[in-house]
């Protein structure tokens, strides 16, 4: 066998596996990763690893929005279950990171089941009205029950320590991103999956055309149920993973503007793919900082520049919707499809 | 076609790449490799703050830090502290923790501040003590009162500053057993370490018996409709209120919708009159006269009321503020962000031209208990004591401004000890309104 045929061989291989290519994914992220975060000063870490976590809850939204066609409010509320089961296991009963974040997952999934179930009765607005249901009274409940959950006060854990073979001098914002960005692989892992399987296929018949893929055999409620909990496994290691950069689960941390921002963030990047969810991840990390920069650049009067960095923020997302309107990642594939018309017309 | 399935996981990559590089764009930016102390050079001195600028807390809280800032551009005009010139770098995080967390970590990691001063907040600023003690960063004189922050041993990084709830709850608990013994007490209180603090303070001295309703609210919360029925039901005669500006304005209006209008004991931090007679005007959209419906409501200072235009030290911080803030209109929050600046400037003072962040630490712990100043009692200040003021003086709202009248006193914060008058008087300010050491 020639070199040339073995390299054509290993390339259908990958074409044909999807197991191979997202492990290939998986493996180049995790590369890139790890450099960008060895050299990152330790906030810049922090910032990455808290786009790690949006990463993770933006993907398993984007899945469910852009393949089974269901929108959810509620994925802060999901978001917070995992948050508050972690802080409960590590703090109150002294767990360690990795069986906390998969009791975390499995916890916000066991929630997200009879939300999924109910979702999948209703249609259009009316889901979205259910899940923000859930959004508002879910995290009402640490109120409500303040010896549990502490009260509006939250309840707070230690810092995860990194483990002594790495040296002193690693420091816990590395640590922290190391751990959130192991998070976001895993959900990229099984997205990415998913997504490319007949499962995947089932659902994006079923977003196209209901009555045709139920002819086709396909069972609608339970195919949108599956797609439900698993979104929802995805925003409870989100909100594990920033239970454990933030070191505390509090109600304030889940309000309905982190679901209404999950959202944005999922539209912003753009609709259904998982590179669209990375965007929309550094755009929810990135943006509220430099719009604080440019209002704290301009001196103005205290009253306007304590709110500028809010109406800079809408307007960015108004902006961004009016120029591309299917996201930054719809943005690129539209540049790119015309570039290759171009070379194609001229060539 | 070969290329048509790499070409799905190309795009996914290049996003991750390009974000990545604007990560990076930032690298070393923060880094600070010398020797030194960060946020402090020969010719300056950084600190970071977190306030609520917007939300809930922010109306009269936003207007404590740049009254600090102003009396920094007053001290940093005469020359600074050993030459340097004090900055404050506000951060808004708009009460809300998750914000707090991330605001902290960006002033210490990034911005490389030498200290966070005058924090606020008590659910916000808890998230942050373990953070800041295990970077050894001086988390100095936090704007709460929560017992939380006097753990000298435990958290040797961090200060109180305000009288501690507790120590407050107690004196305003004797004051209600002198002057209403025999009514009727109902305590409205943000259910968190503030609010417990203040309420473990009154039920230190009023009998349990004679505290006929309890009702906590959560920040955040829009309404106090089932609370304030509560308290009406319960037949209290004296409502005691350990709550912020909005919610102590709030809860006022729902009482007055009621119909239920029992004497009136708040705690300092949420009584101010310009405050909360400009919340209530607005919540009421203009209906009731602001401050008409809180007069009478009996509360309590540790520094002279801004409203006493004789006392030397309101002087001089009317004229700060007209020099260096004049957009503000002067009140309690103002008075209360220069006179924690004072202190923090004559910590500065004391802990000498070569200044280390053990060295601020040490200075506090060592000198702070005999520091005076604007407040009208001591610091608790030792290297086991982190408490801050140690008194207050009783006060009563009387139209727009805060009447103090009666001993000062003073008192420890655990549970049974006895409240003292305090003799030690105020001291006049130094002539040119900067502590020297």
């Amino acid at each position: 066998m020639s070199p040339l045929t073995l390299t054509a061989n290993s390339r259908r291989v990958l074409e044909r596996s999807t197991l191979l290519r997202s492990l290939g994914l998986v493996l180049l992220g995790g590369i890139v990763l790890y450099v960008v975060s060895g050299a990152l000063g330790d906030y810049d870490r922090l910032q990455l690893a808290t786009g790690a976590y949006y990463f993770a809850a933006l993907a398993g939204l984007t899945m469910l929005i852009g393949c089974s066609g269901q929108i959810s409010l509620g994925h802060g509320a999901l978001m917070a279950v995992g948050a508050y089961t972690v802080v409960l296991l590590i703090g109150d009963n002294d767990w360690s990171v990795v069986p906390a974040l998969v009791a975390a997952v499995l916890v916000s999934c066991a929630v997200a089941v009879p939300l999924g179930a109910a979702a999948s009765r209703l249609r259009g607005p009316y889901i979205a009205g259910a899940t923000l249901a859930v959004a508002v009274g879910l995290p009402a409940l640490a109120d409500r029950f303040p010896n549990a959950f502490g009260g509006s006060n939250g309840l707070i854990i230690n810092p995860p320590t990194p483990p002594s073979w790495l040296g002193s001098n690693f420091s816990l914002e590395h640590w922290e991103a190391w751990i959130a960005c192991a998070g976001a692989l895993v959900v990229l892992f099984v997205l990415y999956n998913l997504t490319h399987s007949g499962v995947g296929r089932s659902l994006r018949a079923v977003r196209g055309d209901e009555i045709a893929a139920a002819l086709c055999g396909l069972r609608i409620g339970r195919l949108q149920t599956l797609a439900f909990v698993i979104s929802g496994g995805c925003a409870g290691l989100g909100g594990a993973l920033l239970a454990l950069v933030l070191q505390l689960a509090q109600p304030d941390a889940f309000p309905l503007q982190l679901s209404l921002t999950l959202l944005t963030g999922v539209v912003l990047g753009g609709l259904g793919s998982l590179s669209g969810a990375v965007w929309g991840a550094a755009l929810l990390v990135l943006l509220p900082g430099w719009s604080s920069d440019i209002a704290n650049s301009l001196s103005l009067s205290q009253n306007v520049g304590n709110n500028l960095p809010f109406a800079i923020y809408g307007l960015v997302l108004i902006a961004a919707m009016l120029v591309w309107p299917s996201g930054i990642q719809g943005g690129f594939m539209a540049l790119r499809r015309l570039v290759s018309t171009r070379r194609r017309s001229t060539g | 076609m070969r290329f048509r399935r790499f070409s799905r996981v190309g795009p996914a990559l290049a996003a991750v790449g390009l974000v990545c590089a604007v990560f990076a764009t930032s690298v070393y930016a923060s880094s600070n490799g010398g020797s030194t102390a960060p946020g402090v050079t020969a010719t300056s001195i950084t600190f970071g703050t977190h306030q609520p600028l917007t939300g809930p807390a922010a109306p009269g809280y936003d207007e404590i830090a740049p009254a600090s800032q102003a009396y920094f551009d007053y001290v940093n005009a005469h020359g600074g502290v050993y030459g340097r010139k004090i900055h404050l770098i506000i951060k808004n995080d708009e009460y809300d923790p998750t914000l707090t967390v991330q605001v902290v970590h960006q002033l210490v990691l990034q911005d490389n501040v030498f200290g966070i001063f005058e924090g606020l907040g008590t659910p916000t600023h808890t998230k942050v003590v373990g953070f800041l003690n295990a970077e050894k960063v001086p988390d100095l004189f936090v704007a709460s009162g929560c017992p939380c922050w006097d753990k000298g041993t435990a958290q040797p990084y961090t200060f109180g500053w305000q009288p501690n709830y507790t120590i407050e709850g107690k004196i305003l608990g004797q004051y209600i057993k002198q002057h209403f013994g025999s009514e009727k007490v109902g305590v409205l209180y943000q259910n968190d370490d503030f609010g417990n603090g203040g309420l473990a303070g009154i039920e230190d001295e009023v009998a349990a018996s004679h505290i006929v309703s309890k009702q906590p609210y959560e920040s955040g919360a829009t309404s106090l409709a089932t609370q304030i029925t509560a308290l009406k039901a319960s037949g209290a005669k004296v409502l005691v209120e350990f709550t912020v500006p909005i919610y102590t304005a709030i809860a006022r209006i729902t009482a007055y919708t009621l119909g239920y209008s029992p004497q009136l004991v708040v705690s300092n931090v949420g009584i101010d009159p310009h405050t909360v007679g400009d919340l209530l005007k607005s919540v009421s959209k203009g209906k009731v006269s602001g401050d008409a419906l809180i007069d009478g409501a009996v509360t309590d200072g540790y520094l002279p009321s801004f409203s006493d235009t004789s006392n030397p030290w309101i002087k001089l911080f009317m004229k700060v503020k007209d020099q260096y803030d004049k957009s503000a209109t002067f009140d309690g929050n103002v008075e209360y962000g220069m006179a924690a600046a004072y202190t923090l400037v004559q910590a500065l003072e004391a802990a000498g031209q070569h200044l280390t962040r053990t060295d601020l630490i040490d200075a506090v712990d060592k000198y702070g208990g005999s520091w005076r100043g604007p407040g009208l009692v001591p610091f608790r200040y030792t290297k086991t004591e982190h408490g801050g003021y140690d008194g207050v003086q009783m006060a009563k709202v009387v139209g727009s401004s805060i009447d103090a009248s009666g001993p000062v006193l003073s008192t420890p914060p655990t549970k049974g000890s006895p409240i003292v008058k305090y003799l030690g008087g105020q001291p006049a300010p130094p002539a040119n309104g900067i502590p020297s050491d």
